[in-house]
């Protein structure tokens, strides 16, 4: 998830506000192929991430890619307004309250060590992290994903080698929004879930990012780590309604003592 | 009078060391000219001596004060006026709200800081472009509008980073010009430049960087002989083949 | 452009004799859209003149609500003075968020990030605090005193925003031509020049956020007296605040009258679509036509519908 706006972030340098939103959008894909065509998250996910992939490819060409060059608060607000698009389409759709998708996996519990584990954690675990893996390889290996991390580094170089930079943004975006899909199913059986989910994500996935570093892939995953620990904590010593305020004073926290996070770029 | 003091100021970024112990001084009434090859530290010393930037060591004194650590807003107040290398006027506001910023740093009333900046935006030759919006002018008449944004603050010594970059021949002559009847409204100069022909008409006094450091001063015409701003500039091989005058 | 001078001091005119006119469904229309261009111009002044995108503003319409009823019901204190006790409570956060923000240099997209945090402490805070309500939220009973800030005839509150939203805009007019306006815009275009001109831009951007955030918290006491329920969800809401500010984008951030026309446009077009599509259990149908909206201005009018049909309507002569 945070992998996603990290790697918007960091090749474009918009930041994506919509973000949360996409998520649930790809729970509620999940959801739907739960039902209505009986397949389990855990499968649909890759679909639930090429159906985004798609969706964020042509957001960004046909939106996003008109304010690249915007001043900041433009850009801001053109994703504040895909946002509310989103979650209110949503809303629309698919109505106000909770779901949840059940999967078969999500019943079951397994003896790990000391530890009484969750398949269905376990399960979203080890797919995020092959996920990753499967990421980096196709940044690092790839011609595509070298001349991602090549816009992402200076952008007027790449144009001046040639590479289609527009294409490259546009693909970035939509890996950005097909890892959100993949962690919208893969979460779908672990959380209810409603439209306004959608800001607490965005909100979650800006810690993160913010925390480990934006543009930093390492920092995503590094700052999910703490994010995490630090809302369990918060659970376990606070009432858990006031998790999300472990999450916000940790916000503020880290925009206070260092914005560009443990591993990230600064902004201009 | 002495105006500006810089004793030993250094600057390090990461690995570089962009300026070392230098000396810097201006005269009240001088117009002092800052030559060096590109990446001398020349716009790096501008920083240090607007407060954009604080010294890693070092003393500068402005009018006998001590200014080091201060804002850049509050040099500005006590008439130490600087441009940039990249002109940045306001892009959506006229020129004249443009100036209007400037002089309001001197005329805290808006309707006497208005007026202050017509008559900046008159001297400087901008007046029929008064309400025109910053962004639509030439690079040329940018300038000017930053020029005359910071003659608006009322500067004692007013800091010019390459403002005839960019520019054609007659431009030059023409902001040539307006400097000089600025510097004779009473405001010392100090300018950065890579134009020689204008450094070496308007200084009183040249001071030459390289690789942040002193190497020449003296006036113009001394410092166009000088073997280590030769050797500066264009290696040292040139160094005699300087034509002897 | 004569005629739509006058035409504007017109309707101006026109204005306070509306509710003998109107029913009572124009009444609360006009109210709604008083009310809210009176709180986008005061976001207007942080957010469009000084630049600083804030979508955290219903953090100080929550405390000065909370704050007035609180001290209405607990103390008997009369909302006519408590609003003042909200506005500065709200304008202390203000402080807070504004020191946080600008010493420590965050601009642009974490300054957003910064403020909604904040919202969302206070909602978080409020929802789960028992002494106001918690989750459940403040229930003000109604009384229809007037010392008390409650009317029993709505006109009054017609009234009442009307007088907020011409003086908030008055001020803003006012402070536009001063020294605070002008080097509000110039901190807007760009922070280092205006450091170099000698503009102090910290003591500015706060004085900026702490007009607003007042302001704003005043707000708060119209409508928690208005309303009469307070819910830490909606009050302090990330909705809220985008009502609250995207009237001024639309109209024209940065510009005197951009709140008011943007309020003027989409109070109406809320109400509307509210009701149209309330009735078919149509939730949120009207924010997709404001996210559609916002997408809409930020690619083809980025400067906001007033500024555009200004322009537009100076060229008009040479048709003539």
């Amino acid at each position: 998830m945070a992998v996603g706006l990290t790697l918007i972030f960091g090749v474009m340098r918009v930041v994506n506000f919509a973000h949360g939103d996409m998520m649930v959008w790809g729970m509620y894909l999940a959801w739907l192929l739960a039902t209505r065509g009986g397949v389990d998250p855990y499968v649909s996910f890759v679909v639930c991430a090429a159906v985004l992939f798609v969706a964020g490819y042509v957001v960004q060409r046909g939106l996003v890619q008109r304010i690249v060059d915007a001043p900041h608060e433009m850009q801001i607000l053109l994703m504040l307004g895909v946002a509310l698009v989103l979650e209110n389409a949503a809303l629309l759709l698919f109505g106000p309250e909770p779901q949840r998708v059940r999967s078969p996996l999500a019943q079951s519990t397994v003896w790990l060590g000391p530890l009484f584990v969750d398949v269905a954690r376990l399960v979203t675990f080890g797919v995020a992290i092959v996920l990753t893996l499967v990421l980096s390889l196709f940044l690092f290996r790839t011609d595509l994903g070298r001349s991602l991390r090549a816009a992402a580094d200076n952008t007027y170089g790449a144009l001046v080698i040639g590479t289609d930079v527009r294409r490259v943004y546009a693909v970035a975006f939509g890996v950005g929004a097909a890892c959100v899909g993949a962690a919208g199913a893969l979460v779908a059986p672990l959380l209810p879930f409603q439209p306004p989910t959608g800001l607490q994500l965005s909100v979650a996935s800006f810690n993160i990012v913010i925390i480990g570093g934006m543009g930093s892939l390492v920092g995503a995953f590094v700052g999910g780590l703490i994010v995490s620990v630090a809302e369990a904590l918060g659970a376990v010593f606070l009432k858990p309604s006031l998790k999300e305020l472990v999450s916000f004073s940790l916000l503020v926290l880290i925009l206070i003592v260092r914005p560009s996070g443990i591993f990230g770029k600064r902004v201009a | 009078m002495s105006l500006l003091e810089a004793r030993g100021i250094s600057k390090r970024f990461g690995g570089v060391q962009a300026v070392t112990a230098l000396d810097l001084d201006v005269t009240e009434g001088e117009i002092v000219g800052l030559i060096g090859p590109n990446g001398a530290g020349k716009t790096t010393a501008f920083n240090l001596l607007s407060g954009f930037l604080p010294p890693d060591a070092g003393e500068i004194r402005f009018r006998g004060r001590s200014v080091v650590g201060w804002k850049p807003h509050a040099i500005c107040a006590v008439g130490l006026a600087r441009t940039f290398q990249i002109v940045r006027p306001f892009p959506r506001l006229s020129v004249l709200d443009n100036v209007l910023v400037g002089a309001l740093a001197r005329h805290p009333r808006a309707d006497q800081a208005r007026a202050r900046a017509r008559e900046v935006i008159d001297r400087l030759g901008l007046g029929a472009k008064a309400a025109a919006p910053a962004s639509g002018l030439t690079l040329a008449e940018r300038k000017r509008v930053e020029l005359a944004r910071a003659v608006a603050t009322g500067p004692a010594l007013l800091l010019l980073d390459e403002v005839m970059a960019g520019l054609n021949p007659t431009e030059i002559a023409t902001l040539v010009g307006l400097i000089r009847d600025i510097h004779a409204g009473g405001v010392s100069i100090l300018l950065i430049e890579h134009n020689m022909r204008a450094v070496m008409t308007l200084s009183h006094r040249v001071v030459v960087l390289s690789f942040g450091e002193r190497v020449a001063e003296g006036p113009p015409a001394a410092i166009a002989r000088h073997p280590r701003v030769i050797e500066a500039y264009l290696g040292e091989e040139y160094v005699d083949a300087a034509p002897a005058r | 452009m004569k005629a739509l001078v006058a035409a504007a001091v017109a309707l101006l005119v026109a204005l306070p004799v509306f509710p003998g006119v109107f029913g009572s469904y124009a009444v609360t229309l006009f109210t709604l859209i008083f009310f809210y261009g009176f709180l986008g111009q005061a976001w207007n002044v942080v957010g469009g003149y000084a630049g600083q995108l804030s979508a955290g503003h219903a953090a100080f319409l929550g405390i000065g609500a909370y704050t007035a009823a609180l001290l209405s019901v607990e103390r008997g204190v009369t909302p006519w003075i408590g609003m003042f006790a909200g506005g500065a409570l709200a304008a202390a956060l203000g402080a807070l968020i504004g020191f946080l923000g600008f010493r420590f240099g965050l601009r642009g997209f974490y300054f957003v990030l910064l403020t909604v945090a904040f919202s969302e402490i206070c909602r978080v805070v409020a929802g789960n605090t028992e002494a106001v309500g918690g989750a459940l939220g403040y229930y003000i009973t109604f009384t229809g005193n007037p010392r008390q800030f409650q009317f029993q005839d709505t006109r009054a509150y017609y009234y009442i925003a009307l007088a907020l939203m011409l003086a908030s805009t008055g001020l803003v007019a006012w402070l536009e031509r001063r020294r605070f306006g002008v080097y509000l815009a110039a901190i807007r275009e760009d922070e280092t020049a205006c450091e170099a001109a000698g503009v102090n831009t910290f003591k500015y951007k706060m004085l900026a956020m702490l007009l607003s955030s007042f302001l704003t918290g005043i707000g708060g006491t119209f409508y928690a007296f208005y309303l009469f329920s307070l819910q830490p969800n909606t009050v302090f809401g990330v909705p809220l605040s985008v009502e609250i500010i995207i009237r001024p984008i639309v109209g024209g951030a940065g510009t005197v009258l951009g709140p008011v026309v943007g309020s003027f446009i989409l109070s109406p077009l809320a109400e509307l679509s509210r009701h149209y599509f309330a009735q078919g259990g149509w939730h949120g149908a009207h924010l997709i036509a404001y996210g559609a909206l916002l997408i809409g201005v930020v690619l083809f009018l980025p400067e906001g519908a007033y500024p555009r049909l200004v322009r537009a309507l100076r060229r008009r002569p040479e048709v003539a």
